[in-house]
């Protein structure tokens, strides 16, 4: 591979968008070649850069008020298409009402926040992330638990429930190793449809509830059931992941 | 039934009200201008979101926040849009690349930076590097080959290192 031909591919190599043959020819050509190495060192202070915060924009909190009263106004006029276009008294209304919903939005999300577990969280969602990259996403790949579990086994000094949820429609992917809240974890992965999910599996000290947010895009729940921890990410909806909870709290507890 | 496909418009789609704005705000580079088009592509969404057949809902409306930025953009700020040229940039010199050594980067400058690229080359940006997509997710936001977003990231990225290394101000 030349120059000119890694310039391009470093950037695939440095996304985790590359196959594994050409991942290969980078990283060769990257050991003999000074200045694409330096190329590559470039990228990655301006990635570092580019995600060290500060660049993304927030919108104001008047903004869903404002989208969720065009919504409700969009969906009165298909439901009565001859209304007037334009209803000051309706507005009001709708603003009373957006404002208790925003509230309501507010309170619980603020509720729902664990401060101890925000960390962890950001763990949890760029490990499923890192997840989803080629190559990343099991190390043992399988639909039966009974060759999963034994997998753990020697890996972690715990054992960690395995279950095959295929005749709910979560069929069992496979496992994988990894390192979360300064330990290592159990990572079981799910599929529904063309949708992924990452169960994080570890011992805890402490209890706590069901607990869900969104981050990044993701749906994330959070429980600890029988001395474990429990993590669950995924980016499907939040009421097909509730099912998916319930089907493995009813199998930790059984 | 109306009222329930509402619940679920908030719960699917608005949830990503923030990443809809922040690419609305980088597309366009204003804050009035982001939220009117962010308030535009919400309605848009809620419009088709009987044709949402479930998926990726992020990229599903941030496709259509690209296209409501687009739109307006031809509208108000068509200088923005002309004469973007794929080829741009792509005839690199193979030998001797100049060696800039980037050891950190001033957040402001990187700011500034980022808003003189084309916008074609600031959505990949934005995309891949704040929003964290795959290539895949970004060639269907844009509507794109897979390929072509690995060169426009790829020049996007050079770019932004070129005008982090010009020595606007004079280092001791």
């Amino acid at each position: 591979m030349n120059c000119q031909e890694t310039q391009t591919l470093i950037h695939g190599y440095l996304d985790g968008e590359l196959d594994l043959v050409n991942s290969l020819k980078v990283e060769e050509h990257l050991q003999d070649c000074r200045s694409c190495s330096q190329e590559q060192a470039n990228h990655q202070t301006l990635r570092d850069a580019l995600r060290g915060g500060g660049l993304y924009f927030q919108p104001p909190a008047s903004l869903r008020k404002r989208v969720l009263s065009n919504v409700e106004q969009a969906s009165r006029h298909s439901a009565a298409p001859r209304a007037p276009r334009w209803s000051w008294s309706w507005l009001g209304a709708a603003a009373v009402l957006v404002r208790q919903v925003v509230i309501t939005w507010g309170l619980t999300r603020s509720m729902a926040r664990p401060p101890a577990g925000d960390l962890v969280a950001q763990e949890v969602v760029a490990s499923h992330v890192r997840s989803l990259m080629p190559d990343h996403l099991t190390d043992v790949t399988s639909s039966s638990q009974h060759t999963v579990k034994p997998w753990f086994a020697g890996k972690l000094n715990f054992s960690p429930q395995v279950v095959d949820l295929a005749s709910d429609g979560f069929p069992l992917i496979g496992g994988r190793l990894d390192y979360l809240d300064n330990q290592p974890v159990a990572a079981l992965v799910y599929g529904r449809q063309q949708h992924l999910i990452n169960l994080f599996i570890w011992p805890s000290t402490s209890a706590a509830t069901t607990q869900t947010e969104v981050r990044q895009g993701y749906q994330l729940v959070h429980w600890t059931q029988s001395g474990m921890n429990y993590w669950v990410v995924s980016d499907m909806n939040a009421a097909e992941l509730e099912v998916f909870v319930q089907l493995i709290q009813k199998q930790a507890g059984s | 039934m109306e009222q329930s496909s509402r619940a679920q418009f908030e719960q699917t789609v608005l949830v990503h009200l923030g990443a809809a704005y922040n690419l609305a705000r980088w597309l366009t580079r204003d804050d009035r201008d982001a939220e009117d088009v962010v308030q535009e592509a919400c309605l848009r969404a809620f419009r088709f979101f009987d044709g949402y057949r479930g998926g990726n809902s992020r990229a599903w409306l941030l496709t259509i926040v690209r296209h409501t930025c687009y739109t307006w953009l031809r509208a108000n700020r068509a200088k923005d849009l002309i004469a973007f040229d794929e080829t741009l940039d792509s005839a690199d010199p193979g030998a001797g690349p100049e060696e800039l050594v980037l050891h950190s980067v001033d957040q402001q400058a990187l700011r500034n930076a980022l808003e003189e690229l084309p916008v074609e080359f600031r959505e990949v940006i934005i995309l891949r590097e704040l929003e964290e997509m795959s290539y895949k997710e970004i060639a269907a936001i844009a509507g794109i080959p897979l390929g072509t977003v690995m060169s426009r990231l790829a020049r996007a990225r050079k770019r932004l290192e070129h005008s982090l290394t010009q020595p606007a101000t004079v280092e001791a």
